[in-house]
């Protein structure tokens, strides 16, 4: 019910920029009330196609991986306008489909221990070790942000 | 030698005709000339004559492992194998050297069949064209073949030569171009969206995508843990047959492979079509088909219906949004599975030590091309809180019911269907790379990522030449676990169209004797 109601109102926009749907909170809620600001920015920048800047970096920090450009954020835009397509298709009543072999038991092995014991060869494959360590620098620095980063060496 | 098919050689090592040292040094040979394709990345001269000198051993005491046993076979280079370097085409992971081998690849040498190297895909399979990865793109040897090039009038060493060269499709397009060339018998793909069956079509060859769960995963570098699986080229059906015959099975280290009994592979000869239902379905003569896929798609479909098969047209109806679903869901598990690399356990690592964070940004901002990155981020996108509803799960809802439509076919009597495998035949790499990755993806996997989807089995089987000399292969897709009967129907087409055989001596120069019959007879105990 509350997705049909969805629909109506996050119908995209004739012309122009595609007007991109952000959930009308969670299943259940009709409308949008009680939004977090950095939601709400996110959702209107989402409706004019373009991806706001906040949504960038939050997914720079989610993934650890850079943009690198504007290009790439154009692509991603492109890429979200393409799935946006999934709209049209009434999934009312569809289950998720997570395996294609849902139907079957997933088994268990016996618990016995048949190998193993191999942690000089995994540690062979990393460039940083100490003993039977792997190395990491400090785990407990945040990523700092876009505009406050130092430019990483060019390798 | 070269040019005969793997069981065809099999016997010929049995009787003794030819060694299994001299078959790797051929193959060597050939593959040191073709160089130029950009098939390899990692040529493993010396494991090979050394499983070689072992088969030959195992011959002369008449204790042949089987139907592989000295057979050159090549791997695509996102199988992990043990000792030799995987790199997935990727900075990521040049340089890591794998302790262990993936369980297909220990299929094979098990059954005794030399590994000739790893073979150039696009970066950690991402694409369709082979053209991403960092060891450069795969050129399709079809480019240099007496078929095409004497549809272009030209001269064999004129000057558009070396740009005109053709893609081989992807993503691995290497595996593929390695089987066209004749430089092994059988080689490992992947498959996730069609990344077997596009270079296999592309490159006049067979390539086999079995049934989700029917081959084991395990040491296979994955990308969509839910749609992979390990994809089979050869230059016939019945060596596809053979080679799945050997990797089918349950894996305890793979949960997601079936505990079913494994069934026979050996594929009977049909004669009679007459009980078969070929299914067509409608919604994929789509407006990009070009005219001649189409028109061998028509003449394929009156074929089996002269031959006494029903041939019915059928509905997939989600058809359209496939792609859409594939390309969501296939992000998202993308993102999920490259977050793995990190630089401390194993791959590139970057000089950065100020946090863990920064670390790992940079690593994977240097390991992965910006294809990679660019799948992370929109899989991220996807993945978000506020999104996720709407894209993730409405895509696994979409996947449901493509499916289904699936499901709803088979139940309704047809036993294999019959499409296009790609829009066209292969582009030139220079026309290739005018469009973005994404986009090329979209239209390099519109006909074969639905059966990804779905997890059955499919197989593009080489039709005819296309009105420039190139190959257009069809695809068949069956039910699934029944890859014997998909096989089996691929096989009796196979044997109606004849399909040419690639004309490469121009090239080979003094490697021709390795097409000519240099066997008087050979036996085959059927």
């Amino acid at each position: 019910m509350w997705a049909r109601a969805g629909r109506r109102v996050l119908r995209a926009p004739r012309g122009g920029c595609r007007g991109f749907a952000s959930p009308a909170g969670s299943p259940g809620k009709a409308g949008g009330g009680g939004v977090s600001a950095g939601r709400e920015a996110g959702r209107a920048a989402l409706e004019t196609g373009r991806i706001a800047r906040e949504v960038v970096e939050h997914l720079e920090r989610l993934a650890l991986v850079d943009f690198g450009g504007p290009e790439a954020v154009a692509r991603l835009e492109r890429a979200v306008a393409f799935a946006d397509r999934l709209r049209a298709v009434d999934t009312d009543g569809v289950q998720p489909l997570e395996s294609v072999l849902e139907d079957r038991c997933l088994y268990l092995r016996s618990d016995n221990v048949v190998e193993g014991n191999c942690a000089e060869e995994l540690l062979q494959n990393s460039h940083r070790v100490v003993e039977e360590y792997f190395v990491a620098p400090p785990g407990n620095i945040s990523l700092p942000k876009l505009d406050e980063q130092e430019p990483f060496s060019q390798s | 030698m070269l040019g005969r098919t793997l069981r065809e050689v099999s016997a010929a090592l049995k009787q003794g005709q030819i060694t299994p040292t001299e078959l790797c040094l051929k193959c060597l040979s050939l593959i040191k000339k073709t160089k130029f394709l950009n098939a390899y990345i990692t040529v493993s001269e010396e494991v090979a004559l050394k499983q070689a000198e072992e088969s030959e051993k195992r011959y002369k005491k008449g204790h042949s492992l089987g139907d592989l046993d000295g057979i050159p076979v090549a791997v695509k280079d996102n199988f992990s194998t043990s000792g030799i370097e995987t790199t997935c085409a990727s900075n990521m992971l040049k340089g890591y050297v794998p302790p262990y081998n993936a369980t297909v690849v220990q299929k094979l040498l098990d059954q005794g069949a030399l590994l000739m190297g790893k073979t150039n895909l696009d970066e950690f399979a991402m694409g369709s064209g082979s053209t991403d990865g960092i060891f450069g793109p795969v050129k399709n040897p079809w480019s240099y073949s007496k078929q095409y090039r004497e549809k272009r009038k030209q001269k064999p060493h004129g000057e558009n030569e070396e740009t005109n060269w053709l893609i081989t499709g992807g993503s691995s397009g290497g595996s593929a171009a390695a089987v066209s060339a004749f430089t092994c018998f059988a080689a490992l793909g992947s498959d996730t969206g069609g990344s077997t069956r596009n270079p296999a079509a592309h490159c006049g060859v067979v390539g086999l995508k079995p049934s989700y769960g029917l081959v084991s995963r395990h040491g296979l570098i994955p990308l969509v843990n839910s749609m992979d699986v390990p994809g089979i080229l050869t230059r016939c059906v019945d060596d596809a047959a053979t080679v799945l015959g050997v990797l089918a099975g349950h894996d305890c280290k793979d949960s997601t492979t079936v505990q079913d009994p494994v069934k026979s592979f050996i594929l009977p000869s049909l004669t009679d079509v007459s009980k078969l239902c070929i299914g067509i379905p409608k919604e994929y003569l789509v407006p990009e088909l070009s005219s001649e896929v189409q028109s061998l798609w028509s003449k394929a479909a009156k074929l089996f219906e002269s031959e006494g098969a029903k041939v019915i047209e059928v509905s997939l109806p989600h058809t359209s949004y496939s792609i859409v679903c594939y390309h969501v869901l296939c992000t998202s598990e993308v993102a999920s599975n490259m977050a793995r690399f990190d630089g401390l356990e194993y791959g590139h690592r970057c000089d950065i030590n100020v946090s863990t964070e920064a670390m790992y940004a940079a690593t994977r901002r240097e390991g992965f091309n910006d294809v990679v990155r660019g799948r992370i981020l929109s899989g991220n996108f996807f993945l978000l809180k506020e999104n996720y509803e709407n894209y993730f799960i409405k895509a696994q809802k979409v996947r449901r019911l493509i499916a289904n439509d699936f499901v709803n076919v088979f139940n309704s009597g047809v036993d294999v269907l019959l499409t296009p495998t790609t829009l066209s035949e292969a582009v030139p790499y220079m026309e290739f790379i005018k469009e973005d990755n994404r986009t090329r993806s979209a239209q390099g996997d519109i006909f074969t990522q639905a059966v990804n989807m779905a997890g059955l089995p499919a197989v593009s089987v080489p039709m005819a030449l296309s009105n420039q000399g190139l190959p257009i292969g069809l695809q068949f897709i069956g039910r699934a676990f029944c890859d014997q009967q998909l096989l089996t129907v691929a096989k009796w087409f196979e044997k109606q169209v004849q399909f040419p055989v690639i004309q490469l001596q121009e090239i080979m120069g003094d490697c021709s004797s390795v097409f000519e019959n240099d066997l008087a007879s050979v036996s085959l105990k059927q």
